[in-house]
């Protein structure tokens, strides 16, 4: 069997739950081998490779993407898969680049045959899947999100260093500062999003939002329609062209569920949809629903969870 | 500055995608058609650079002929000229696309001077290859960087921020540079009447596009499994609000 190379992101060495997705998929593509840039504790695999630079202190696509094509010179993988995150889609499409390979990004399914893969991928954000072919002496491909069970964190391996050698130039996209707004509770960290659309209204109708929000420790987030309208700011875009949630419990209130809202949101693991209208998409798709006008169900909602709380 | 915008003409479905019979494209008989989010930005962005600090915006699709309503909303909105490299509307895989824009790209250049910036969308909203920009800008042997939301022009570097989930940050580009924006960047402008009808009458140079080959194929494309839909009612109007307090506790939120 062939090595497969997963690059694996981690935060503070811990790695992130699409990485260890992202290795469920290697493993069954060949002899797995994790790579991370600086230290990550990756269990449940045969080798590990760290990657280690002085220029990878920080975040730098092209200088990781020639760490790996130099990877690649001493492997000799027949394939190089990344999480389909941001970093993992930019950093893949860089090693495609110099190698100039075809690159699948955010796939849901790999069969693998004599020299060409077959792969689904999503499309649109993932409301559509495109069957392809992929052809190549290295595969490289990127993992849809939340569709492979993450790996198991047991037997962490013994990692082998590896230190490519890089030219002064690639720091040219290098992080060179960072900036810190928020602390706490965000988007996608946050256990329940109250969420709102049209139907809300203007930008003080979601006040009521913010308290409910506030009172369940969750965050807001809102439709492109709402952007659109500058009511809130596209930091609190839900959707395909905004951030991608995934909490225990999404509440949609006066959103109607386009494709564009609906696939930032569809890996909640619940959904509770409020909208004057039963027919809504987003209230057929949804787990609960709470039919009516949203402004009077959330005042009462708001009300019911203060007097539990003891308010 | 001289900057080059690429865009993509993408259907704009509602709240289901359907297929043609032969599983080739979206059925797009009943759909508008627009630019693809993040490159509408992506043109807005260019015209309030050229508004701030002078200079030409070209803008170039690789698309069907129709692609050409894209080009001239580009132009309604302020982009200076306008480029089509036309295709039979089939779907081309993200190295073809790239090479034929490449390909342009170096005559525009030979013919009309350097691009200082080019800007692509993150990631087109249909296909979603998020690699286009990038590997243009391994061609030309520029930097690049995706995901960017915000451009600011400091002698001759751009500094461009990009969200995480705490704040930003920052990249520093020398020039000639690539970036691929996102949404959010700013908020693209609508276009005059006037800025229409001149758009209308303007000249849009049309070529035929050469397709390379690819090494990602699309054999067909499928919807995906239907989400059972098995919903709750928790009850109508404000009389709801206990059920609803109810599953608040359920999950464990309270």
């Amino acid at each position: 069997m062939s090595t497969v190379l997963v690059l694996v992101e981690h935060q503070s060495e811990v790695p992130l739950e699409t990485s260890l997705q992202a290795i469920t998929l290697g493993g069954m593509l060949g002899e797995m081998c994790s790579v991370s840039v600086g230290a990550c504790q990756v269990g449940g695999v045969v080798r590990h490779i760290e990657i280690e630079h002085p220029m990878l202190s920080d975040y730098a696509p092209e200088a990781i993407a020639e760490a790996l094509n130099q990877l690649i010179r001493t492997e000799s993988p027949s394939a190089i898969i990344a999480a389909g995150t941001e970093r993992g889609n930019e950093v893949m499409a860089h090693v495609a680049a110099l190698l100039d390979l075809p690159l699948a990004t955010n796939v849901t399914e790999v069969r693998p045959g004599d020299g060409s893969w077959g792969v689904t991928r999503t499309r649109w954000g993932g409301s559509l899947l495109e069957e392809a072919t992929l052809t190549a002496p290295v595969k490289l491909a990127t993992v849809a999100p939340h569709v492979f069970a993450a790996a198991g964190a047991s037997g962490a391996a013994e990692s082998e260093r590896f230190t490519p050698e890089l030219s002064q130039s690639l720091e040219r996209t290098r992080v060179v500062e960072r900036v810190t707004i928020s602390e706490g509770i965000t988007l996608t960290t946050a256990p329940v999003v109250v969420s709102g659309g049209r139907g809300v209204g203007s930008p003080e109708g979601f006040g009521i939002l913010e308290e409910l929000a506030t009172l369940l420790g969750g965050a807001v987030g809102c439709s492109r329609v709402v952007t659109n309208n500058g009511w809130r700011a596209h930091s609190d875009q839900v959707g395909q062209t905004g951030t991608r949630v995934a909490p225990n419990l999404y509440v949609a209130c006066g959103i109607s569920g386009a494709i564009q809202h609906w696939v930032g949101m569809m890996a909640s693991k619940n959904v509770l949809a409020i909208n004057n209208d039963p027919e809504a998409p987003m209230v057929t798709k949804a787990d609960f629903a709470v039919i009516g006008d949203l402004h009077p169900i959330l005042e009462a909602v708001v009300e019911e969870v203060r007097r539990r709380k003891g308010g | 500055m001289r900057t080059l915008v690429c865009i993509k003409r993408v259907p704009a479905p509602g709240a289901r995608i359907v297929l043609t019979d032969d599983q080739q494209a979206i059925d797009a008989r009943h759909l508008p058609f627009t630019t693809s989010p993040h490159e509408e930005c992506a043109v807005e962005e260019a015209v309030r650079i050229k508004e701030k600090h002078g200079g030409t915006v070209v803008v170039l699709t690789l698309g069907p002929p129709e692609a050409e309503e894209q080009l001239r909303y580009a132009l309604s909105v302020g982009a200076d000229e306008a480029v089509l490299l036309s295709t039979d509307g089939a779907d081309w895989d993200p190295q073809a696309t790239a090479t034929a824009l490449i390909a342009k790209t170096d005559e525009l250049e030979a013919a009309g001077g350097g691009f200082d910036l080019i800007l692509f969308g993150n990631e087109s909203a249909d296909a979603g290859g998020y690699q286009v920009g990038i590997r243009v800008a391994h061609a030309l042997g520029r930097p690049v960087v995706s995901g960017i939301k915000g451009i600011d022009i400091e002698d001759s570097a751009l500094i461009a921020r990009r969200e995480t989930d705490a704040g930003f940050e920052v990249y520093r580009l020398p020039m000639p540079a690539v970036i691929a924006v996102k949404e959010g960047i700013n908020l693209p402008r609508y276009p005059t009447l006037p800025s229409r009808l001149k758009a209308k009458k303007a000249e849009v140079a049309s070529f035929t596009a050469v397709q390379a080959p690819g090494g990602l194929h699309m054999l067909r494309l499928v919807n995906p499994p239907e989400v059972a839909s098995a919903t709750t009612i928790l009850g109508l109007g404000p009389e709801a609000a206990p059920a609803v307090a109810d599953l608040f506790e359920e999950l464990g939120l309270m």
